[in-house]
């Protein structure tokens, strides 16, 4: 039996979930705290707060370039960390979950990593470059901080499946199809739909799907097989359709158009 | 002796597999797939008869006489990599990754290429074995190898301009494993140095050790010893693995050569040993340049074949062991040390070849005449012609 943590205290239900990605400091820090607030209003149950990395293996080229704002607006794992009680003072309720590859992690060193994620009050992490044969000394972190640690399986795992599934931990990263992020639609086959069953049937723990998800036919279907949908590439997309306002000093225009698409997409 | 990498894929404290989720499957399968090749005597035979046949091996075993007269000290040889098909050690590999691939039945090749030299190798054995290739380029490399992409595209092969960060290996690399990922059920991914997650380092290095074996024999044939030191140029280090695993239980004193560019005390360079720290690039744990905040820092050579960031794990892990010694040598120690060859032997080597040139001739004037010196010459210089004529045209 699992011991409750703050992750699951937070989490007001455990099916039909919408769990959006931000990268942390696209393009401000003030600006990330303003979209979580209209995400959180929109509906969302889990924020994904991604801190931007130089080399991310998994993401395609709309998430590269936020990280790549957010990189030259002075980013990193520590600010992005130190981000989540600035969302919590600003409203932001809602589980957050960091993002991150393994190299700043390493940096910083497992046990003051956790620490951080503590003291700040972040309640998950998710390291897409961390499978589970390297995870163990960080599982085992994150178990005793009572932070939940997100797995991912593919299409492709296999005879993991059952292994990653039994072990995961706040919700279960469904990737929908091989590759990397990116807005793709129709691309939920047959296929897909068995291996999100399968999964299920291992998980302990909610199961959601991301990975090219980007129109409200997609959210849909996806609702009606998982417990959950993550959308990234498509919202930093709408982040990006409002970039020149911000620049302009429009903040509130961008916001309300933000809020008005992702009002679409989870309708 | 204990045997690296160990099941796990680590070379001591580095190595492994930090990849997406999605590319734990497609190792699985190749790591099982190397096995059993590994173990069948046909397998290695082809392989054997085709680097004989095709890649034009045994590479001579060189005594450059005239430099040691020059220099004085230590009698100096060179292993020829340059007189491979294609131009360097890199056909090697490529001929053993392509032969598994056919065995996996890939029918489509992906490779990332800085230098351009393991594009070209990889586009001809696409062309020899009839497989699709795709090279990654970074566009600042395109620029710099306009003549190895030429001849990429003659043999066939697709050439994809990669714009992100400084469009060198690095982003290229990033971008062939994006693009693996997104479609490594039918498509064989050609690493082309020690580098990546396990298996790869392995199965290059296994590839590559074919340079080792045959300087031992060759060496022995001529000296009746073995060589008292050896040197090699190190970027990923796929020829220096080559070339110093099977030496790696003997007294031979190993030296990895890296491109200290316009110096390892400013920010312009590429030692990855000599200045890096430990962390993950590419799939691997290993040294590596980054900032304090753990990201990936653009490294410098005027070699396009040595500003790798990273360097292959079992090379991270000879660094610590202290198996090898790893010395670091400057954009215009590397020229010098190339024009003198040129002048001496009438063999112009790769910009990458030279800096392994630089350390050795640097160390041979204080060794006795009864020494004996082992240089691998990795590649030939005719990729470099245009950075080149850039230095020596008003010289010459």
């Amino acid at each position: 039996m699992l011991t409750k943590t703050s992750f699951q205290g937070k989490l007001t239900k455990t099916e039909n979930l919408f769990i959006p990605f931000v990268v942390a400091g696209d393009p401000t820090p003030e600006m990330t705290i303003q979209y979580a607030l209209r995400l959180q209003k929109e509906g969302a149950d889990i924020l994904e707060l991604g801190v931007p990395y130089s080399d991310p293996l998994a993401d395609g080229p709309t998430i590269q370039r936020a990280a790549k704002r957010a990189l030259n607006a002075g980013m990193s794992l520590r600010k992005a960390i130190q981000l989540v009680p600035e969302l919590r003072k600003n409203g932001v309720e809602i589980p957050v979950v960091i993002f991150t590859y393994y190299n700043p992690v390493l940096q910083l060193g497992h046990e003051y990593f956790f620490e951080l994620l503590e003291e700040n009050g972040a309640e998950g992490v998710l390291i897409p470059d961390l499978p589970y044969e390297e995870s163990e000394e960080v599982r085992a972190l994150a178990e005793e901080k009572g932070i939940e640690f997100i797995s991912l399986v593919a299409p492709n795992s296999d005879v993991r499946i059952k292994q990653i599934a039994e072990h995961a931990r706040g919700f279960l990263y469904c990737v929908s199809t091989l590759g990397v992020t990116g807005e793709r639609s129709g691309e939920m086959s047959a296929d897909s739909l068995s291996f999100i069953k399968k999964v299920k049937e291992h998980s302990p723990v909610p199961v959601a799907v991301g990975f090219g998800v980007s129109s409200n036919d997609d959210v849909k279907l996806v609702r009606e097989h998982a417990d959950g949908v993550i959308i990234g590439s498509k919202i930093i997309r709408l982040i990006e359709d409002g970039l020149e306002k911000v620049q302009q000093g429009n903040e509130n225009e961008a916001l309300e158009d933000f809020s008005a698409g992702i009002h679409e997409l989870v309708k | 002796m204990q045997v690296f990498p160990d099941i796990k894929g680590r070379f001591g404290d580095f190595g492994g597999k930090y990849v997406p989720e999605t590319l734990m499957g497609p190792l699985q399968e190749l790591e099982a797939a190397l096995d059993e090749a590994m173990e069948d005597t046909a397998f290695i035979e082809e392989y054997h008869h085709v680097l004989k046949e095709y890649a034009g091996r045994p590479t001579a075993l060189s005594y450059a006489d005239k430099i040691s007269e020059h220099l004085g000290g230590a009698k100096i040889y060179l292993k020829r990599e340059d007189l491979n098909h294609t131009g360097a050690h890199k056909l090697n590999n490529a001929i053993g990754q392509a032969l598994l691939a056919k065995r996996m039945g890939k029918q489509k090749i992906i490779a990332e290429t800085g230098a351009g030299q393991h594009g070209v190798a990889s586009a001809t054995v696409a062309a020899k074995f009839g497989l699709e290739c795709k090279v990654f380029m970074g566009e600042e490399d395109i620029r710099r190898q306009e003549l190895n992409v030429f001849r990429m595209k003659l043999l066939g092969a697709e050439v994809v301009s990669v714009s992100s960060g400084n469009g060198t290996l690095k982003d290229a690399t990033n971008e062939a494993i994006r693009y693996w990922v997104a479609n490594c059920e039918d498509h064989f991914y050609l690493i082309g140095s020690v580098v990546g997650p396990h298996p790869y380092p392995r199965m290059v290095r296994d590839f590559q050790r074919v340079i080792g074996d045959e300087s031992k024999e060759q060496f022995l044939e001529v000296e009746t010893k073995l060589p008292d030191r050896i040197y090699a140029c190190v970027g990923g280090g796929s020829n220096a693995m080559g070339m110093f695993y099977p030496f790696l239980e003997d007294e031979a004193e190993l030296v990895g050569v890296e491109a200290a560019g316009k110096g390892i005390d400013t920010p312009e360079h590429a030692a990855t040993l000599s200045k890096g720290t430990p962390g993950v690039i590419h799939g691997s744990l290993t040294y590596l340049m980054q900032d304090e905040n753990g990201q990936i820092t653009e490294p410098y050579s005027i070699s396009a074949g040595l500003d790798y960031p990273g360097i292959g794990p079992e090379h991270a892990h000879l660094f610590q062991s202290r198996r090898v010694r790893y010395e670091a040598i400057t954009d215009q120690e590397a020229l010098d040390a190339l024009k003198l060859l040129t002048e001496t032997e009438g063999i112009i080597p790769a910009i990458e070849s030279a800096h392994a040139l630089a350390q050795a001739f640097k160390e041979a004037g204080d060794m006795s005449s009864d020494q004996t010196i082992l240089i691998n010459l990795s590649g030939r210089g005719d990729k470099d012609m245009a950075t080149l004529m850039d230095h020596f045209q008003e010289e010459v």
